[in-house]
């Protein structure tokens, strides 16, 4: 392990005139926050310092300074991460990108926008549908920034028809570790030209360098959402309709599963009824376009496969009210489960669609054996679930050792369906130990080999991913 | 027992234009959808029917296109639909939209045990068919129900959410109500059943079928009202992101919330 230099008073006063005085937290109470992300099951960590850029030329200031004296930097968008990726293990300099919150342009003929890293989703979405245009990548997460979604290529509910965050980044501006500024990609649509670097920085969680500005892929906005919320007497047979749905010439925009007792959580923690809690298991699919005439062969079309395909009843969501009834119930599962254990630890491992019905009868298998209560949801299209295990009223003594056998049977498990250990979420430092397990050792050794190319000094977010 | 539940179809955006002359909102060529206060109704109508087995009836009034919502109704468990379609019933009043509303029930459903309403459409506002309707077919009336008890075929128990208090009653039948948003979370309309629609389930109404067939009390000859002016509510969307440490966030918020008046200052107590 490198041995970093610890912030003391002259770096802050360094920072202090590279940002202003304001832009720059070394107290405890204003540090706080940086200390954690949502998981703080994972550990407090105080940074040395918090430092707030907002512009590419402050950054690179700040990284040649951190460079020249063994300071140890952990970029940090708006802190939702759900695996330490943001927490400065190692103490050192929390560079935060709150301040680059500049949406520079969103250019309606070319569907291109270039956003600081700091913008955050929600008020990017608000700023593009009002163009009449869409920024696909659909995270739960909403008040998270671009950046760090690019950070760790998150995914989100759309994926199975539009992709993944790194299917709309086109171009970054990066800080490299030695403070020096480069720009990957382009504005193009094409590119053969050497090593995809671009594509390198996606997901690497700032371990590379610090993705400072980019250039994102929008397309025009559909002007209706419809959803077919539709009920099953078994998750089972809910995930095996999948396949048949995903073969229908219209590609369903979200196709997620989900179970009676979630539901009734996040029903307890928002304080409103679900439309249909009735029965045991359900999948909620969606489909967009320009008008009903469009989406109504597709909502058709659907229907009727499921229908065959072990389906109880299709019920349709097509108004605002019902719409938000739903989708607000959906985007409160993490934070109801999250309220109704008190205290859990979570992983979202990805395998193939058709495997995710035999890993969530492992999930319920773990539940008998260790007497612990187990929830899951997640992107039945894409094969992304998001499992989470409750601690409740398992005594303090008891719960780390049993969450963590938990924890490793359900990682074994998807590594036993040649699945991966993070579908959206990212490895930080919580999930390290998983990805090694799951990688061979040849790619983790190539994985290590990048890191020191672009970072020898190890500077840039220690003690994560691979390091 | 027949119960009779009174819907319709409205603009499902905000964005309606008003002919300026009758002051009358310009329905063609908008996006329409079933009034959500309906939905309450209809759910609390089939509570109702779920220890009664009675029958259910949705009725709208409105032109051929307002079928969609009658079949909406079915799709949620109504039994049967009417639609009241007649160039006579065109630009109605509250008056004249609850008179044409109790003649059809006074006419089609004389045995009716309870017609049950939204609490309000979300294009006229007004709140007042419900409870006009009951004063023409001279029954009892309860606004606002938010929930049920005591269900029998012959009486019902019912709670009032009154703003201030709830009033808890006991109604014999025949009687008209209109349901509060707090009945809960409407189910959604089943798409399969959609699907399998018999449509000869939907009976039209015209004015020839009612037993007080004078057009002069219908449509906008039967309509006392002169509106004066109708203009869109001015909506403000502002919104501060806060930024900072906790304590400098939780500054900024106080002060954004104390120059607005949400909060009141120290000084103020």
């Amino acid at each position: 392990m490198a041995a970093y230099n610890k912030v003391n008073a002259s770096d802050i006063a360094y920072f202090q005139r590279v940002v202003g005085l304001t832009n720059v937290y070394h107290t405890d109470d204003t540090m706080e926050d940086y200390s954690h992300d949502e998981m703080s099951i994972y550990g407090i960590f105080k940074p040395g310092c918090v430092v707030l850029p907002s512009s590419t030329h402050q950054v690179s200031d700040i990284v040649k300074y951190c460079d020249e004296h063994d300071l140890s930097i952990t970029t940090r968008g708006a802190g939702t991460g759900l695996c330490g990726g943001c927490v400065p293990i190692h103490g050192g300099v929390v560079l935060s990108t709150e301040k680059m919150n500049q949406v520079i342009s969103i250019d309606p003929f070319t569907l291109t926008a270039v956003v600081q890293s700091g913008v955050v989703l929600m008020d990017f979405n608000t700023k593009v549908n009002a163009l009449g245009l869409l920024y696909p990548p659909d995270p739960g997460e909403k008040s998270a920034t671009i950046g760090g979604n690019v950070a760790t290529n998150a995914g989100g509910m759309r994926a199975v028809k539009y992709g993944v965050t790194r299917d709309y980044v086109k171009a970054i501006e990066v800080v490299l570790p030695n403070g020096q500024i480069i720009t990957l990609g382009g504005d193009i649509t094409k590119n053969s030209s050497g090593y995809d670097l671009k594509d390198l920085f996606i997901g690497s969680e700032g371990t590379l360098g610090i993705i400072t500005t980019i250039t994102l892929k929008l397309v025009p906005l559909p002007k209706m959402m419809v959803s077919l919320l539709i009920p099953f007497d078994s998750i089972e047979k809910a995930l095996s309709a999948v396949p048949y749905v995903m073969q229908l010439p219209t590609t369903a925009t979200t196709i997620e599963f989900m179970e009676h007792d979630v539901l009734v959580d996040a029903q307890d923690y928002l304080g409103k009824a679900f439309p249909n809690k009735d029965y045991p298991a359900y999948l909620l699919i969606s489909y967009n376009g320009d008008d009903m005439d469009v989406i109504r062969p597709a909502l058709d079309a659907c229907m009727k496969c499921v229908m065959a395909h072990d389906a109880l009843d299709v019920f349709l969501s097509d108004t605002s009210e019902r719409q938000d009834a739903i989708w607000n119930a959906r985007g409160a599962f993490l934070e109801a489960i999250k309220n109704s254990a008190g205290v859990m630890d979570e992983c979202d491992v990805v395998v193939r669609p058709i495997d995710v019905a035999e890993f969530i009868r492992h999930t319920r298998f773990l539940m008998g054996k260790h007497h612990v209560r187990i929830r899951v949801f997640g992107h039945a299209g894409d094969g992304n679930l998001h499992v989470y295990v409750c601690k409740d009223n398992i005594p303090d003594e008891k719960w780390r050792g049993l969450v963590n056998t938990v924890m490793d049977s359900l990682y074994e498990k998807a590594r036993e369906l040649n699945g991966m250990v993070s579908g959206e979420h990212g490895i930080g430092h919580a999930k390290k130990g998983y990805l090694k397990e799951a990688l061979d050792p040849v790619v983790l050794q190539l994985m290590k080999g990048v890191k020191k190319v672009f970072d020898p000094k190890r500077i840039m977010n220690p003690g994560k991913v691979v390091d | 027992m027949k119960i009779i539940v009174c819907i319709k179809q409205v603009p499902s955006t905000q964005k309606v234009a008003v002919d300026p002359t009758t002051g009358v909102l310009i329905r063609s060529g908008i996006d329409t959808k079933m009034n959500p206060y309906d939905l309450y109704a209809i759910d609390l109508a089939l509570q109702i029917k779920k220890s009664t087995k009675a029958q259910l009836t949705a009725i709208t009034m409105g032109p051929d296109s307002a079928k969609a919502v009658l079949k909406e109704a079915m799709a949620l468990g109504c039994d049967d639909g009417v639609l009241i379609s007649d160039r006579a019933f065109a630009g109605a009043d509250v008056l004249a939209t609850s008179y044409t509303l109790a003649s059809v029930v006074s006419s089609i459903a004389k045995d009716v045990a309870l017609v049950v309403c939204g609490k309000q459409t979300t294009d006229g506002d007004t709140a007042q068919v419900g409870a006009e309707m009951a004063a023409h077919l001279k029954m009892p009336f309860v606004g606002l129900v938010m929930g049920i008890h005591d269900v029998t075929t012959t009486s019902i128990g019912l709670t009032s959410d009154q703003g201030n208090q709830l009033v808890d009653l006991n109604v014999n039948y025949p009687a008209v109500i209109s349901v509060s948003e707090k009945v809960g979370q409407p189910d959604l309309p089943s798409y399969f059943r959609l699907s399998q629609m018999d449509e000869t389930k939907i009976k039209v109404v015209t004015l020839q079928d009612l037993d007080d067939h004078d057009p002069n009390h219908y449509g906008l000859s039967g309509s006392p009202t002169q509106v004066e002016k109708i203009f869109e509510p001015t909506h403000d969307n502002d919104h501060v992101l806060i930024h900072g440490s906790t304590k400098e966030a939780m500054d900024h918020f106080v002060e954004v919330m104390t120059s607005n008046h949400y909060f009141r200052g120290k000084d103020h107590g």
